[in-house]
């Protein structure tokens, strides 16, 4: 069986920015492992600009952001192996993978990192009533045809979710010359990052539902008509709000969940608001060696957060291999009042570096408060303007914080405008 | 001339057309839909029934039984899955407990196995079954299969002993000539000896061709279900509810042969035949419904719903017979549940007690009714994988990922007998696009396999119906 220092399960922007750190920090027998053709990822469809910026200092492509990082695997001279899928992780570190080469592989490693990326929920898993036409479709998996075959799903295209996927295609589609009916969002916010919601719909007419969402398909071959209803507070269509809307195309931006059925089926334990695994401070799971970074581990909205976690949990990785992890009592972090969910979820009493929170809020606020708990102490508190579920909000304990934790962490996030 | 043209390439249509084909006649399957199965036979819930519930003195319960007891050795004669899951029939209270004694003394009676639990003693084995369940009637023998599966099977050997099925072609007009019939479709003429009505929720249409004052009336039935992806274990055996006369054998959950769950169906008549759509009120009537039985519903595991519509009749019974009115002319009709656990005896019956008084069956040479398994990656060990890529590389490239289907196997499922030609062909026979992304990832590239084998362009591949094309246009 052979054996590796590190192996990490995915060659997207996380997997190679952990590929890339792990070099960089000394550890050398290290394997990627690719599902697809190329490394990349999902970065290699996303051909519009806004990536980088925080990384790079400069607006990449998706292509161009992960072709940064691919050289950089080449000059460290990582292993990449592409059109690969792991079948099973298991707790001893053991990957089974197969290819069309090498056939069905079991290897072992020291250590693993989980950088399996997320998927698309369906239609299925948000229950759109109606019948089942083709010119359905998840936003990515219409950008996967326009951008990497060359194809027009359609002409006539509704939107539902505003998701950031879905607000790129909307804008995608309208400058290839289909009509962008609208875009429908259940919930009274947007979840597509405001910058997305000007330059995708704002910049082009394009009329956004809030607290709407389809509710049923017609057409038997291919769709040909959407009902689109108002919906009440419990979410619930409010009848004589329908509107309809003759479209051959509906695009699915609702949610993103990360991939977690290998971690799943490792025994590790799962976090279910962010349905990724719960990790700690390094960034490592509830099994020991067996690390977690990137939308595999929550959705990120900037693939620049998930280039720098991914990095992070490569140096976890590192104290790992290194011995230098002590065994210690783990504080459970805990997302509070207005917070949806924090990672990481776990920190070491013996954490010896500053630990970085992201955490998103539950519902728009417009002046927050935002506050970190230790037991009842207070360990920061801080106003924010405008926080809103689609942007990731950052808060560090520091390590002298940790020192004087007094028991489980809680962030909370309340409103403290007072009506001006 | 055909001897004999069957319409409807469903579970009963396919079926017949095997049995058939071992015997030296011409005969034709002809189907509306763009591939086999497509009917009530693709949205069901994959039971074999084991045939307590039918009522005494039918043909439904003479069929069920025996055709039940055929699906072992036909499954491992075709190469198609079949689960023996055992089914519970769970009763709340004593009029309920009653009503099971009724089903134990007809299982008691046709030679089916059984066994009384109690409440908590089935809870033991089933950890989601709701605490108002006090008695649970078991009949251990009960399997799930994939009815398509079968469906697609019987249709690839019948094929390969020379029956001729013909897709896209719908029955428009039926004449009655002095000794044959001739059958007017949109995809031309097709004349026979004998017509043998096997469609489904189409059946009363396709016999007022021939008969005026059909003796039965078909009504669609819709069936509402989820499907749970198969990431959580819900439950092992099927659970029923108490099966009532008004709504049939009701809310079920049962698991499926690759280990996901099916919760449902409601059931709901409606007017359009093709009328396969789900809605928020039945969806919501599996939920509440569900809760007699059932408790700790994983719903945020749900993958997909979908509809079907049972081809449901004014007779009560299964009408399998020749016309009074139209001699040639036979009604394979009104097969609603357990229609899928009976069409092995179905057919059966249709060839000794029917087709036998009129035609001489001499058997062909050189017939094989048996169909070696299709690899599928998933069923193997780790020592057969490697050596299956060893022989094709192909199947060590994974096209879907959640549920880890190799492009060895979607290239197998096209060029066979019967193959698939569509994206939902590929699915119902090797499965890309059954798991929880549901062919988000995989399905451009599924199609871009089938466009290059089919020798189409992408812009012609479909998802099921010949009209229904996926991309609309190239964008160079």
């Amino acid at each position: 069986m052979k054996k590796y220092q590190a192996v990490i399960i995915g060659g997207g922007s996380a997997g190679l920015s952990a590929a890339v750190t792990l070099k960089n920090q000394g550890i050398e027998n290290i394997l990627v492992i690719e599902k697809d053709g190329e490394p990349g990822g999902i970065l290699q469809q996303c051909i519009h600009n806004g990536f980088g910026l925080q990384t790079f200092k400069e607006q990449l492509s998706g292509p161009s952001y992960a072709e940064r990082y691919i050289e950089q695997a080449e000059d460290l001279h990582v292993d990449i192996l592409c059109n690969t899928m792991v079948i099973k992780l298991n707790p001893d570190k053991t990957i089974e993978y197969v290819n069309a080469e090498e056939g069905y592989v079991t290897i072992l490693a020291d250590a693993v990192i989980l950088a399996v990326g997320c998927y698309e929920r369906s239609r299925g898993a948000v229950e759109i009533p109606g019948e089942r036409p083709a010119g359905i479709y998840t936003a990515g998996q219409a950008q996967r045809y326009l951008n990497i075959d060359g194809y027009m799903v359609g002409k006539k295209v509704f939107i539902l979710g505003s998701g950031d996927i879905g607000l790129i295609m909307a804008r995608r589609m309208t400058l290839e010359g289909a009509k962008v009916y609208g875009v429908a969002e259940l919930m009274p916010y947007s979840n597509g990052l405001p910058r997305n919601i000007k330059q995708c719909l704002e910049d082009f007419d394009i009329p956004l539902y809030l607290s709407h969402t389809v509710t049923k398909i017609f057409g038997h071959d291919r769709l040909e008509r959407i009902e689109v209803s108002q919906v009440d507070e419990h979410l619930k269509p409010v009848p004589g709000s329908q509107m309809y809307f003759d479209v051959d195309t509906l695009l699915l931006s609702v949610g993103l969940i990360p991939e977690n059925h290998l971690a799943d089926e490792a025994g590790i334990l799962m976090n279910p608001r962010t349905k990724g695994p719960i990790v700690d401070d390094n960034y490592m799971t509830s099994v020991p060696g067996i690390f977690a970074c990137g939308n595999g581990l929550h959705v990120h909205d900037l693939v620049d957060f998930v280039s720098m976690e991914a990095a992070r949990s490569a140096a976890g990785a590192v104290r790992y291999l290194n011995n230098t992890l002590k065994e210690d009592h783990k504080y459970e972090v805990f997302a509070g009042d207005g917070v949806n969910y924090v990672v990481p979820g776990l920190v070491s009493a013996s954490c010896d570096h500053n630990v970085e929170f992201f955490f998103r809020v539950r519902q728009n606020f417009e002046q927050a408060e935002i506050v970190m708990k230790s037991g009842d102490k207070v360990l920061r508190k801080l106003k924010k303007r405008k926080l809103m579920p689609s942007v990731m909000e950052q808060m560090v304990l520091t390590t002298k914080m940790i020192q004087e934790l007094e028991g489980d962490i809680t962030i909370t996030v309340t409103e403290v405008s007072d009506g001006k | 001339m055909y001897d004999i043209v069957i319409i409807g390439a469903g579970i009963t249509g396919t079926m017949l057309a095997r049995d058939l084909s071992r015997y030296r006649l011409h005969v034709a399957l002809i189907d509306k839909e763009n591939d086999i199965a497509d009917g009530a036979t693709m949205a069901n819930s994959a039971i074999v029934h084991v045939g307590y519930d039918p009522e005494d003195d039918t043909l439904k319960a003479l069929l069920n039984v025996e055709g039940a007891r055929m699906y072992e050795k036909i499954c491992e004669d075709l190469g198609c899955h079949r689960k023996v899951t055992g089914a519970y029939v769970a009763a709340c209270g004593e009029v309920e407990e009653k009503h099971l004694d009724i089903l134990a003394d007809r299982a008691e009676r046709r030679g089916i196995t059984y066994e009384w639990l109690s409440g908590d003693e089935a809870r033991k084995e089933e950890e989601n079954l709701s605490e108002q369940v006090t008695k649970v009637l078991s009949f251990p023998t009960t399997a799930v299969i994939y009815p398509w599966e079968v469906a697609i099977a019987c249709a690839e050997v019948a094929v390969t002993n020379g029956v001729e099925i013909y897709l896209n072609t719908c029955c428009e007009r039926i004449t009655k000539e002095e000794d044959h019939f001739v059958i007017h479709t949109n995809n031309g003429d097709y004349e026979t000896r004998y017509v043998i009505n096997a469609s489904g929720v189409g059946a009363e249409k396709v016999y007022r061709m021939v008969c005026d004052t059909p003796e039965f009336k078909i009504t669609p039935r819709r069936g509402e279900y989820f499907v749970l992806d198969h990431q959580v274990h819900y439950v092992n055996h099927i659970i029923f509810p108490v099966p009532s006369a008004e709504k049939g054998k009701g809310v079920l959950a049962v698991p499926t042969v690759f280990g996901n769950t099916l919760l449902g169906p409601n059931s709901d008549y409606v007017d359009d035949p093709e009328d396969t759509g789900t809605s928020f009120e039945g969806l919501d009537y599996v939920r509440a419904n569900l809760t007699k039985t059932m408790k700790n519903v994983p719903y945020r595991y749900v993958i997909r719903n979908f509809a079907g519509l049972r081809p449901s009749s004014s007779c009560p019974d299964f009408i399998i017979e020749e016309a009074k009115t139209v001699p040639g002319f036979i009604n394979a009709a009104s097969i609603e549940s357990p229609g899928l656990a009976s069409a092995p005896a179905v057919s059966q019956y249709i060839i000794q007690n029917i087709l036998k008084k009129h035609l001489e069956l001499t058997e062909k040479e050189n017939v094989c009714l048996t169909r070696e398994k299709p690899l599928a990656m998933a069923d193997l060990t780790p020592e057969e994988k490697a050596e299956a890529i060893r022989k094709n590389p192909l199947y060590g490239k994974i096209i879907c990922r959640c549920e880890q289907i190799s492009e060895g196997e979607i290239l197998d499922c096209i060029h066979r007998p019967c193959g698939a030609h569509t994206v939902k062909g590929v699915k119902k026979r090797v499965r890309p696009g059954m798991g929880r992304c549901q062919g988000g990832f995989c399905e451009p590239r599924v199609l871009n396999i089938l466009a290059r084998e089919l020798n189409i362009s992408p812009t012609e591949v479909v998802l099921d119906a010949k009209n229904a094309k996926i991309l609309e246009s190239e964008n160079r």
